[in-house]
């Protein structure tokens, strides 16, 4: 039994690692935890369903649609409204992401409809592979190794090219950055762009698993925050192990102790990380300067 | 709002200019009379944005006093609301002690939330009450004893002889109740607890550097914010006669912040007004197809663009935007502009007014 709760814990931890990385990216850059990362993968997977299902595009095309589309969400959304506020107090940023995604979950709503649809998928959910005693579903094998490569391919990124290397002189002081040279505000710009791309694939991931409806990434964004928490809200590696982790936690509470309070588990682990250890298992605790 | 050249005793004074004796008593007449004016079915409407006014004047005191995030007030309206119903049901306790008991629990649980994210600089608050709302819901559709998915039944409720059946009788006690609750407020708004939470949300820092122990004072708002919000809980139950878990979603809580956003963060009258509106827009939410010019205007462009017949979800849309904009052009919302204008208004009679105004002791 144990083998198999730990493979599907790492497929719902691959989804739960990809939405802690995007959130963990933006929340480096701007020190503004994106509560609207959830409903702009939402929106970005309704766009492949509607080219899908009304244009009847290839899996390819609709997805590749998608995810532009998702660049280009992040990065208006961080020039055509966060850049502008008038007090671009913490407060505000938080509140701004806030009503962002209640705009977007009711575009949603109002485009599509509450009805949960199904999402076609080239991969299906109900084939099963057997490796020895455990059988895994296609779409879980292919979750995981789709997730796995694109974390890799984002920390390749990050350590390797220079842009890369810019996003990250811009996360650790944006002043030292633009006196180097880098394009400060550009970069902020991108590093949403990257961030909601991210999330747009764990959104595709998540719709054929469950249906797709305006509430699809409400529990995923859960997750992430969760898995953030848990792994260090300062830290994308450690951040992507707090996603493995509560994957593997929450299949394990749910096998052994209780079904049906399994999504309960990522609201304590929140409480007990912040009462015991709140920088994160792998975080440093990051001092505020006055 | 707080004036440096008052004292002490004339803060706390609960009436401070001389107009505001008139200004209450014109209120209060035109609360009493409300439902004997207006048709029954708008009495319920009433009702509604009076359970809404009291849950903006919790969210005020956390978001506008001390500058924390909320996403979890639609699991304190549960708490409130199913706490007194048990009691009610299973413990025959009266209608009115189960109010206060639905208060108490409520901010015992705020109290548990808040004690450890609110030790800590940043997001977390906000972070934990995401997964507290989200919980309370689960738990909630997943016990016999809440009810289940199915939802309780609320028992008829009686204030001492008089039983509250028909929406005027329980109009009187809501709006009685949010009355009481919003001078209370205002009165605390202006004790020494008010001005640490109002130091605590202009600097934290600053605030602890001045005495101030900025853990308790953050845990306490956000206890007194989560009590308020159980009393609106359990007054929502008494309204609608029945609640589910399905009532108190993730949505519910981010109106709960569009409206002391959209009023004004760290005014009650804001919150206020800010609650009423909401409030109606909440409960109408495809009111709009029924406005004069734009209504069938947007209904022509949902059938158009949109494909779907009506607005559904379009008053979320409109939810969105307020916040959106709000942030935008006014952080201080409704209130933020009435201020500009007395202040345009000011300016045009004299210069000399701006002196005055611009001191530290100015907003």
């Amino acid at each position: 039994m144990l083998p198999q709760v730990l493979a599907s814990g790492l497929s719902a931890g691959s989804i739960y690692a990809l939405m802690a990385l995007a959130l963990v990216i933006t929340y480096k850059t701007t020190e503004v935890p994106n509560f609207a990362q959830g409903d702009m993968a939402m929106v970005s997977a309704f766009i492949a369903y509607m080219f899908l299902t009304d244009f009847e595009t290839g899996f390819i095309f609709a997805f590749g649609v998608a995810l532009v589309f998702a660049f280009l969400l992040g990065v208006g959304f961080e020039g055509l409204l966060l850049r502008r506020m008038r007090k671009p107090t913490h407060l505000n940023l938080i509140i701004m992401t806030l009503g962002f995604t209640l705009a977007l979950f009711g575009f949603a709503g109002w485009k599509w409809g509450a009805d949960q649809r199904h999402f076609p998928f080239p991969i299906s959910a109900n084939e099963v592979i057997r490796f020895g005693s455990v059988s895994i579903s296609t779409l879980s094998v292919a979750t995981i190794l789709i997730a796995g490569i694109l974390m890799l391919l984002v920390f390749v990124f990050f350590r390797f090219t220079k842009l890369g290397v810019a996003m990250q002189a811009t996360q650790q002081d944006p002043i030292a950055a633009r006196i180097n040279g880098v394009p400060a505000r550009a970069v902020v710009g991108l590093t949403f762009g990257i961030s909601s791309v991210i999330g747009t694939v764990a959104a595709l991931l998540t719709a054929p698993l469950i249906t797709l409806d305006p509430t699809l990434m409400w529990d995923a964004l859960l997750k992430g925050f969760a898995a953030a928490v848990l792994g260090g809200l300062n830290t994308p590696v450690g951040a992507v192990l707090g996603g493995y982790l509560l994957g593997v936690i929450e299949n394990l509470f749910g096998a052994y102790v209780s079904v049906e309070f399994k999504s309960v588990v990522a609201f304590l682990i929140i409480v007990i990380v912040l009462w015991f250890k709140p920088s994160g298992l792998f975080g440093r605790h990051h001092e505020r300067k006055v | 709002m707080i004036e440096p050249t008052r004292d002490h005793y004339q803060d706390i004074r609960l009436f401070t200019a001389r107009g505001s004796w008139i200004k209450l008593i014109l209120l209060l007449v035109v609360l009493v009379s409300l439902p004997l004016l207006l048709p029954g079915y708008r009495v319920f409407t009433l009702n509604y944005m009076a359970v809404f006014v009291i849950v903006g004047l919790g969210m005020n005191v956390l978001v506008g006093y001390t500058g924390q995030v909320s996403l979890g007030h639609a699991g304190f309206l549960a708490i409130g609301a199913y706490t007194m119903v048990l009691l009610m049901t299973r413990l025959a306790v009266p209608f009115p002690l189960a109010l206060v008991m639905a208060g108490f629990v409520s901010a015992f649980f705020g109290f548990l939330l808040g004690l450890p994210a609110l030790r800590l600089a940043g997001p977390y608050l906000a972070i934990a009450t995401l997964g507290f709302g989200l919980a309370v819901t689960q738990i909630i559709a997943h016990s016999a004893l809440f009810g289940g998915h199915m939802g309780l039944v609320v028992p008829d409720a009686t204030v001492g002889p008089f039983p509250l059946s028909g929406d005027v009788s329980k109009y009187y006690v809501i709006v009685g109740i949010t009355f009481v609750l919003a001078l209370g407020v205002r009165n605390l708004s202006v004790t020494r607890v008010g001005r640490a939470f109002r130091a605590i949300s202009d600097s934290e820092i600053a605030a602890a550097t001045m005495g101030v122990d900025v853990a308790y004072y953050k845990t306490l708002s956000f206890a007194v914010s989560a009590a308020l919000t159980g009393v609106a809980g359990g007054l929502l139950a008494l309204m609608t006669g029945f609640i589910s878990p399905g009532v108190f979603t993730f949505t519910l809580s981010l109106m709960f912040l569009a409206m002391v956003v959209f009023g004004g963060l760290g005014s009650i009258t804001g919150a206020v007004l800010g609650s009423i509106v909401m409030g109606y827009l909440n409960l109408e939410m495809d009111a709009f197809q029924e406005l004069p010019v734009l209504g069938p205007a947007l209904e022509g462009f949902s059938e158009r663009f949109m494909s779907t017949v009506g607005l559904p979800n379009f008053g979320w849309v409109v939810t969105g935007m307020l916040i959106v904009f709000t942030i935008l052009i006014e952080p201080r919302g409704l209130y933020g502009l009435w201020i500009r204008a007395l202040d345009t208004t000011k300016r045009s009679k004299s210069t000399d007014a701006d002196l005055s105004r611009s001191g530290p002791g100015a907003d």
